[in-house]
């Protein structure tokens, strides 16, 4: 048996995983139509690549990734695009966001896919390469796309893979019944990650010990790969990257890093999944499993959806009551947001929608005050101390908030769960992050803009000085010219000579004094030794995290900025000299 | 010399009462230059509070100047787009009670950017010359545009317009800058909820 | 379809506010019927009076303060407070003086400081205090215990009771005496086995004190069943309890003429057990991670021991309380837990350097 560490904290809420789990994972009805938002995952929208009335196969791409951490999106189905607007999605603000739609002809037919089922041959880039196009995002949730996760281009070399899959959400079970059904895919998926990372020394899947079925399941895919299955003592929030990590190693992944840095990478087991699909079948990931439960539907399962499903599609085919629903949920009940609308389309991250009834989840009394009892503190899995972070945040006092570490809550919720007084903690936590980010941001455009004005003050101070000098080489060319013409009268008829002269006492005023130059030079050194400076600092940097491109390019600008400040230097003594 | 003293005890402390205030003078001052906190002139900490739109609302030319001002002992109500926020910022710095905003220099409004409607510019430059952070963008006879990341929203530009092309747009938040209000107090939220206001109270 | 925005997450556990101080509540049961019995009617007359001066008190300035009544009683913390105070009041004490106590508590020490949640101070112990330094008297006289009583002597009847608490009648002679740790105090010069032989409240009793050690054990029951219903954690009552019993093993000495009493009176005597599990563990008051409960309880559990061996008062759980109360926000800032991912806690007075 392998040694399992215990995290802080953490509670214990009802399970309520056996109503989903009643039968397997079932199928729907194809949509009339299919939302799909260019932003289901983490990182940067995705970028599109048909238009309006084109005609589209299940399977073929539609929005490519955008960045390096984005994720490309596929037609789940076959039929034409019929718009690509503004559409709500599933978001906690219930805002809208560019989405495509597809009509569904129903035929449902496939592009041609191309699978690499020899995948030891490709190279690990070969194999990122085809797990990007696939629009691979992590499927436990939080959507970070994988083949970002699975660059190790920057970071050490990764020695322990850890597969999720927890599921640590009560009500949730899209996880556990895909690995009851699908284990030897998913013990596929997990082989080509492996293969990709160059075949880490320690493999672990991470499970709770409330899915024995799952747990077999494993087991038995698992005899002989070298991958262990470790079952634990189910608690929430266990399923939390940072926690599983715990939790399977002991060790923590420092504030502000990431697995990575201690050379592990963390997916879900439904990614692996995924990942599987898209190497060894070539598909896309256009269907992910999701749990529809809660008491205000009749039927609660398993469904194997199409990415873009409308909510109110899944929820009319299970004799949806709405009368009987208290919310209306994605994710899960410790985690998840609330929908503000049914007409939201199903995404890559979406685990779980849970209908529930009146009785099953009311709604909150109004919060009473804090006793300060300290339950919150003893179920922070962060081991932070949520009820001083909710008396900051009350009194805004963002300085405080960040000596004790707001930013290290992963909003599981379990404070507000076990808070007797019904304080809304994970609210204010989300709200004063969100304060002092946009302060931050505030700070560092107000810093620009002070820049900018300041630099503006000195160009125009210097433009007076310009014009001052010339105005006064000017008045004391006139007096020059009166001096020697004192018969003005006269000087009318002969005007020529004097203009020849003024001129050429304008073109002497114009050609800058030996002062002027040096100013000018010293002003133009200054500049390139800032240059310089910045140069070096992004040579730094790129010797410390950059490519060997970039290292080299970094040189040359060093080198040029160098070169520019030994020029002007020199410029400058012979000018003083 | 202690004859002389316990003679005159009048002369006794003098001499001791100014010789203990020498000492202790000299403490206090050797201690104010030995253990001195450095920190930033409070100019610069005043001009950090500031929101740097340069609008010139307070009635100083940008502001780097009304911070000046301020530690010269100017009303620190005087700045609309900071706003409350930025009041009670200096007030904890100055370690005063936070006056509200002084309505005389406006009122605080949401956040706008300049937008300038292309096809009617005449290329003036007379708004180029107005921006006090350099944010527009064009040459005379030529269109001029907002780079509407350096704008700062301050409006100068909209009344040298000869031909009133210029708007101040309210800068919409989208999906990726929401983020959740904090709750509403509870005791605003328990005080409809007892006088039968909220309707499912029960 | 429109649905309601609510904030995650959705479910919660079924423990309010009000049904922990119901449990509370509860728990001081066994203690109060042990020192019912023990010292008759009083004691149940003194948690009438402060209940329904606390909960009129409450209302009042929850009026005075414009916010909803009944929501605000509902939490059950004015009951708590009022009831802590009846069971630490002297039986048949004048009525006034449970007002005065109570009112205090609850005005002064709680809702003048912003209500439940916000008084620095344990509102009872305050209300307590201030009693204790106003009426010296009233507040030293102690009823004897029901087995100590004269052959010809018992306590007051009901009516009798309410007589001597409102009309102001005196009790018979030989119903009131000191306590235990009154007596041991004021026996200077004397070896501690000659006063437990002199004295019928030492030398009747099985182990600590007549009267009193059984209502400990009985409030040790009550405390213990809370810490099993996780209303509160250890550390706190049982960092006062064994610094109080470490503290009086050091210093016993054998009983000499100086020994300021054994370990056994010390636990089982006055208010320790009521203090330790239903004063100490007060969340409000008190520090608020574990560790720094740790110290708080243990710094509680020096005082008490002092104040009781050296002090000029023996109700030494009442000021220990307090001082703890008072250093409760520096234990606070030296004792913030290590956060995931951090390698060393911080002070919480910190502030966030930039970067």
């Amino acid at each position: 048996m392998r040694r399992i560490w215990d995290t802080p904290g953490g509670v214990h809420p009802p399970d309520n995983k056996a109503q989903s789990l009643t039968s397997g994972i079932g199928q729907l009805p194809l949509p009339e139509k299919l939302i799909l938002p260019l932003t289901q995952h983490v990182g940067g929208a995705a970028k599109v690549c048909v238009s309006v009335g084109e005609k589209v196969l299940k399977g073929q791409k539609l929005a490519s990734a955008s960045a390096s951490i984005s994720a490309a999106i596929h037609a789940p189905s076959s039929g034409w695009i019929t718009a690509i607007e503004e559409r709500a999605v599933a978001h906690p603000s219930g805002m809208s966001a560019p989405c495509i739609e597809i009509t569904c002809d129903g035929e449902d037919r496939w592009i041609e896919c191309m699978g690499y089922p020899d995948y030891k041959q490709a190279t690990p880039l070969q194999l990122r390469n085809l797990i990007a196009d696939a629009g691979v995002a992590g499927l436990g949730g939080a959507g970070f796309p994988s083949a970002a996760k699975l660059d190790r281009g920057t970071h050490m070399p990764v020695d322990t893979l850890i597969i999720n899959a927890t599921e640590c959400e009560p009500y949730i079970t899209a996880d556990d019944i895909l690995i009851r059904e699908r284990a030897d895919q998913i013990i596929q998926g997990i082989e080509i990650i492996s293969h990709l990372l160059g075949t880490p020394k320690t493999i672990l899947i991470g499970i709770e010990n409330n899915k024995p079925e799952a747990i077999a399941a494993l087991n038995q895919q698992c005899q002989g790969t070298g991958i262990e299955v470790v079952s634990f003592p189910t608690k929430y929030p266990s399923g939390g990257e940072k926690q599983l990590i715990y939790i399977l190693t002991g060790k923590e992944v420092p504030s502000g890093q990431l697995p990575a840095d201690l050379g592990m990478v963390c997916l879900n087991s439904g990614t692996a999944f995924a990942i599987k699909r898209a190497v060894i079948d070539g598909e896309p990931l256009i269907s992910r499993i999701t749990t529809l439960t809660g008491e205000a539907c009749d039927i609660n399962r398993n469904y194997e959806i199409l990415i873009g499903t409308p909510v109110s599609h899944l929820l009319e085919q299970n004799a949806f009551n709405p009368d009987l629903c208290s919310r209306l949920i994605m994710g899960g009940p410790m985690m998840g947001f609330s929908l503000t609308s049914s007409d939201v389309p199903l995404v890559k991250t979406s685990t779980c929608i849970l209908a529930p009834s009146h009785t099953e989840i009311p709604d909150g009394d109004p919060a009473q005050a804090c006793i300060r009892c300290g339950l919150c503190a003893e179920a922070c899995p962060a081991s932070l101390l949520p009820q001083q972070l909710y008396w900051y945040a009350r009194a805004d006092d963002h300085e405080r908030l960040q000596a004790h570490n707001l930013f290290d809550c992963i909003e599981c919720g379990a404070c507000s769960y076990v808070c007797p007084s019904n304080i809304p903690l994970v609210q204010y936590y989300r709200s004063s992050k969100g304060d002092i980010v946009n302060a931050r941001t505030a700070k560092a455009t107000a810093a620009v803009a002070r820049e900018r004005f300041e630099f503006r003050q000195v160009r125009l101070e210097k433009a007076d000085t310009v014009r001052e000098t010339k105005r006064e080489a000017r008045r004391l060319a006139t007096e020059q010219a009166k001096i020697t013409s004192p018969t003005t009268t006269q000087s009318s008829g002969s005007s020529a000579a004097d203009i020849i002269k003024a001129a050429q006492l304008r073109g002497s005023t114009r050609q800058a004094s030996p002062e002027q130059q040096k100013a000018k030079l010293e002003r133009t050194l200054m500049a390139a030794e800032m240059r310089l400076k910045e140069a070096q600092q992004r040579l730094l940097q790129a010797t410390t995290n950059g490519s060997a491109d970039q290292q080299t390019q970094q040189l040359a600008s060093v080198e040029a900025a160098k070169r520019k400040v030994e020029q002007t230097a020199q410029r400058l003594t012979e000018v003083s000299h | 010399m202690i004859t002389l003293l316990t003679d005159n005890t009048m002369l006794a402390a003098l001499i001791a009462l100014v010789g203990l205030g020498t000492l202790f003078g000299g403490l206090l001052g050797y201690a104010a230059e030995r253990f001195k906190v450095g920190s930033d002139p409070i100019v610069q900490q005043l001009d950090e509070l500031l929101p740097q739109t340069q609008c010139g609302q307070c009635g100083f030319p940008g502001c780097r100047p009304y911070a000046q001002s301020i530690a010269d002992g100017d009303a620190i109500n005087k700045c609309p787009p900071g706003g409350q926020a930025t009041i009670n910022a200096i007030a904890n710095l100055l370690d005063v009670t936070a006056p509200s905003l002084d309505e005389a220099h406006g009122e605080e409004e949401i956040r706008t950017v300049a937008y300038i409607r292309e096809d009617e510019c005449i290329g003036c430059t007379k708004c180029i010359q107005a921006c006090p952070v350099d944010a527009i963008l064009g040459a005379a006879k030529l269109m001029h545009t907002v780079i509407a990341e350096e704008c700062t929203g301050c409006d100068l530009c909209v009344e040298p317009c000869p031909v009133d092309c210029i708007d101040m747009l309210p800068i919409v938040e989208n999906i990726g800058q929401w983020q959740w209000p904090a709750p509403p107090n509870p005791i605003d939220l328990i005080a409809t909820t007892a006088s039968g206001m909220h309707e499912d109270a029960a | 379809m429109a649905f309601k925005q609510v904030s995650s997450p959705h479910s919660h556990a079924r423990q309010s506010t009000g049904q922990i101080m119901q449990l509370v509540l509860l728990a001081t049961l066994p203690g109060l019927l042990v020192l019912s019995y023990q010292f008759g009617w009083g004691l149940l007359i003194n948690i009438l009076i402060a209940t329904i001066s606390a909960i009129s008190a409450e209302a009042l300035i929850l009026k005075l303060r414009n916010r909803p009544i009944e929501f605000y009683l509902r939490d059950y913390s004015a009951v708590v407070t009022a009831v802590l105070l009846g069971l630490a009041l002297p039986p048949l004490a004048p009525w006034w003086l449970v007002v005065v106590a109570t009112v205090f508590s609850i005005v002064i020490a709680k809702q003048l400081y912003g209500g439940l949640g916000s008084n620095p101070f344990n509102p009872a112990m305050v209300g307590y205090v201030v009693a204790l330094i106003s009426f010296p008297i009233e507040m030293t006289t102690w009823v004897t215990p029901v087995s100590l009583l004269a052959a010809d002597v018992s306590h007051p009847g009901l009516l009798e009771s309410l007589a001597i608490v409102f009309a102001g009648n005196s009790p018979v002679d030989g119903v009131t005496g000191a306590t235990p740790l009154d007596l041991f105090k004021h026996s200077d010069g004397l070896l501690v086995e000659q006063i437990y032989q002199n004295n019928s409240l030492f030398s009747a009793a099985s182990f600590a004190g007549v009267g009193w050690e059984w209502a400990n054990v009985a409030f040790l029951v009550g405390g213990l069943a809370l810490l099993k219903a996780r209303i509160f954690t250890w550390h706190a009552p049982m960092a006062m309890l064994g610094t109080l019993a470490l503290m009086s093993m050091l210093f016993w000495d054998g009983g000499s003429s100086n020994s300021p009493g054994s370990p056994l009176m010390h636990l089982f005597s006055g208010a320790s057990m009521l203090g330790a599990f239903f004063i100490v563990t007060d969340p409000v008051s008190s520090a608020v991670s574990n560790r720094g409960r740790l110290i708080y309880g243990a710094l509680i559990g020096l005082l008490v021991y002092v104040i009781r061996a050296w002090g000029s008062y023996p109700d030494a759980v009442a000021f220990a309380v307090l001082l703890g109360n008072f250093a409760a926000p520096f234990i606070d800032n030296y004792t913030v837990p290590r956060t995931y991912g951090h390698g060393q806690s911080r002070r919480a007075t910190d502030k966030e350097t930039s970067e």
